[in-house]
């Protein structure tokens, strides 16, 4: 059990116990727990969570997707220097930097989306991140837990209409954040941050209109990953200056 | 006898009580309401995708404007959360500081809220008054950031400068006389803190004011008392947090149970209504304002004591002083390095949650060790409450609808973010 902080050693034991198979991987980052389930025992898996006595998440305080596409990835070479120099870092196709048109082709790679759901015990003053992939990363579907936590019922919607997934048994399952009649999920990492229409008034029409955006794609600062020894877990020097305010 | 039919009646996204660009479908029976159907998302800006494509740094402006009645409070998780992946601490007195402005937040929330919900209940002149006294802790924020509302004030290892020596005084103007400046100038000879302590002193017979209004005002407890009532069993089931799960006599609060900053040095009680209808609702948070009032008092007192840095010493996330980058050359390249390409977080995952005056504001955020969030989700209070107006409004009268819109306490900034 050292894999747990002392705070986190009681409930990470529980939850081996209480949910046993159903648990694919329990680990913990940042003092935080994070229990990963499979989809197939997503509803089983929350329902033992609410109901089993010493666990009792009595309120789901918040549901969201993310899409895990070019996690890691950076645009600027930084580990070590080219014969031509370190490149610039303008020409990738990086997050923001391309346009409905020239924007990426869907990736279907293995466990691409995820649902992450932040539980809270208001009994036991504990709080529990679930995580599931949904299996296919071209149609995510997951089901519902509407049944469980009544607020699921919005963050479904929100994560249906910002990353594209479907939540099965789900009692209203429409789009919430976006325009009526849009296009595409926005939030996936393939969809431009430059959207792709605008909507104005039209004059001569007489009603509003949708056109393509016109807004240049434009990122200001590469995205840069660094590995070096600062950076790394606690080792953040305090004492590298005076204080000073 | 003639057939009677439910109509649908569109409510807002113009009407004033609507808070906002609120969109309710309600469908009618007469005067009842069968179904209420919100429809959100006209002030979606997407700010949790535009906060993966900018260094962390650059979006803690994005937060002041999601719940824009809140400011610091947004700011607040969001840097917890920064704070929390990189493994640092800000000194002590940053601690106080952001102690003092979440409070000082929360009685801006409040008044906001209270004047508004008169507003919309007909109680005219309390928004005067609420808009009155916030009119004061705007100038707070002013005086400390530079902005009365989006102030940009938290930072990643502390906050952006130190409480002021010296209150900005106002001067006189055309639209200001000179009896008036003079009096509004009273508070303000000495430090901020001073300015802070002689309000704080006055605040709680304002709030005595407000309550010999509408307390026990027969017109706001009929449109108020046994309205929007939900038990607590239903409250913890639609996710409810912060003024709405406590009337409903859930006692939690982020503040006492899982304390930040220093909540847990200071001293407040934790108001709990009893029937969780709106009149409870109303109650808690009139409390809560002299729950707030005495936290304030208390980092006041400590703030005067203990004079420190308000910022880590640590260059690699804060930027080093003007002074020092005219004559040190480290100093210079940390600068550089900070403000064109930021400080790269280490790769990891966190939810940073605050008690934001409308219930519990969190930051989810997944780093992959770049110097720009990998996805940053915030949970927004306001969302909750508002998934649950189908089940309150249901069954009321469509004047009831605006009570209800009112105790939510919705702000749209935060709900569609």
């Amino acid at each position: 059990m050292s894999d747990f902080s002392q705070r986190n050693q009681a409930l990470a034991r529980q939850l081996k116990e209480d949910l046993a198979d159903k648990l694919a991987d329990l680990r913990e980052v940042r003092r935080q727990l994070i229990a990963e389930i499979a989809p197939d025992d997503w509803i089983d898996a929350c329902r033992a969570l609410r109901d089993t006595d010493g666990l009792e998440f009595d309120i789901m305080i918040d549901l969201c997707g993310v899409d895990f596409l070019g996690y890691g990835d950076d645009e600027w070479e930084t580990a070590e220097a080219t014969g031509s120099g370190f490149s610039r870092g303008v020409d990738e196709l990086g997050p923001g930097r391309f346009d409905w048109e020239s924007r990426p082709e869907a990736e279907d790679i293995p466990n691409r989306f995820a649902v992450v759901v932040q539980l809270l015990s208001t009994r036991h003053n504990r709080r529990l991140r679930l995580r599931c992939h949904p299996e296919q990363a071209d149609f995510p579907v997951l089901p519902s837990i509407v049944d469980i936590w009544n607020s699921a019922n919005w963050y479904e919607r929100e994560a249906f209409d910002l990353f594209g997934i479907v939540f099965e048994g789900h009692p209203d399952l429409r789009r919430i954040a976006t325009d009526y009649g849009f296009i595409g999920h926005p939030f996936r990492k393939d969809f431009p941050l430059v959207g792709n229409v605008t909507v104005r008034y039209d004059d001569d029409r007489g009603r509003v209109i949708y056109e393509p955006t016109e807004i240049e794609p434009r990122v200001l600062v590469p995205r840069v990953i660094r590995r070096d020894s600062r950076y790394v877990g606690d080792e953040m020097d305090p004492e590298e200056a005076p204080a000073s305010g | 006898m003639a057939e009677i039919k439910n109509y649908t009646l569109n409510f807002g996204p113009q009407h004033p009580a609507a808070h906002g660009v609120l969109r309710l479908i309600l469908e009618m029976d007469g005067e009842v309401v069968q179904s209420a159907d919100p429809h959100v998302g006209l002030l979606h800006r997407a700010t949790e995708k535009l906060a993966e494509s900018k260094p962390y740094n650059q979006s803690i402006g994005y937060m002041d404007r999601l719940d824009y009645m809140s400011m610091m409070c947004s700011e607040h998780a969001y840097v917890r959360a920064i704070e929390e992946l990189l493994g640092i601490e800000p000194p002590e007195r940053a601690q106080w500081i952001r102690t003092l402005f979440d409070e000082i937040t929360r009685l801006m929330s409040h008044l906001m809220w209270l004047g508004a919900n008169g507003l919309d209940l007909g109680a005219m002149t309390l928004f005067l008054y609420c808009f009155r006294e916030r009119e004061y802790l705007l100038d707070a924020y002013e005086a400390v950031s530079g902005a009365r509302m989006h102030a940009t004030y938290y930072r990643p290892g502390g906050v952006y400068r130190d409480l002021p020596a010296e209150m900005p005084k106002l001067s006189e103007s055309r639209f200001r006389k000179a009896a008036d400046v003079k009096r509004l100038n009273e508070w303000r000879e000495g430090s901020m803190l001073d300015y802070l302590e002689a309000f704080m002193a006055h605040q709680n017979d304002r709030i005595d004011d407000y309550e010999t209004l509408v307390t026990d005002n027969r017109i706001w407890k009929q449109r108020n008392v046994g309205i929007g009532v939900v038990s607590p069993e239903r409250a913890r089931q639609l996710g409810f947090s912060g003024p709405m799960l406590r009337g409903s006599g859930v006692a939690w609060d982020v503040r006492k149970k899982q304390p930040y900053a220093k909540y847990r040095e200071v001293d407040f009680d934790i108001p709990v209504g009893v029937n969780g209808d709106c009149y409870d609702r109303y109650l808690v948070r009139v409390e809560e304002m002299r729950q707030s009032v005495r936290i304030c008092q208390q980092c006041i007192a400590w703030l005067r004591e203990n004079p420190g840095a308000v910022m880590a010493g640590n260059y690699k996330v804060a930027p080093p002083s003007r002074k020092e980058m005219k004559d040190d050359m480290e100093a210079m390249i940390h600068h550089f390095k900070l403000f064109t390409e930021g400080y790269c977080v280490p790769e990891g995952e966190t939810y940073a949650a605050v008690e934001a005056p409308k219930g519990e504001f969190g930051c989810y955020m997944i780093s992959d060790g770049a110097n720009k969030p990998f996805r940053v989700h915030l949970r927004a209070p306001g969302f909750a409450h508002i998934s649950a107006m189908n089940e309150m409004a249901r069954g009321h009268m469509l004047s009831d609808v605006v009570a209800i819109i009112g105790t939510l306490d919705i702000v749209f900034g935060e709900i569609d973010r």
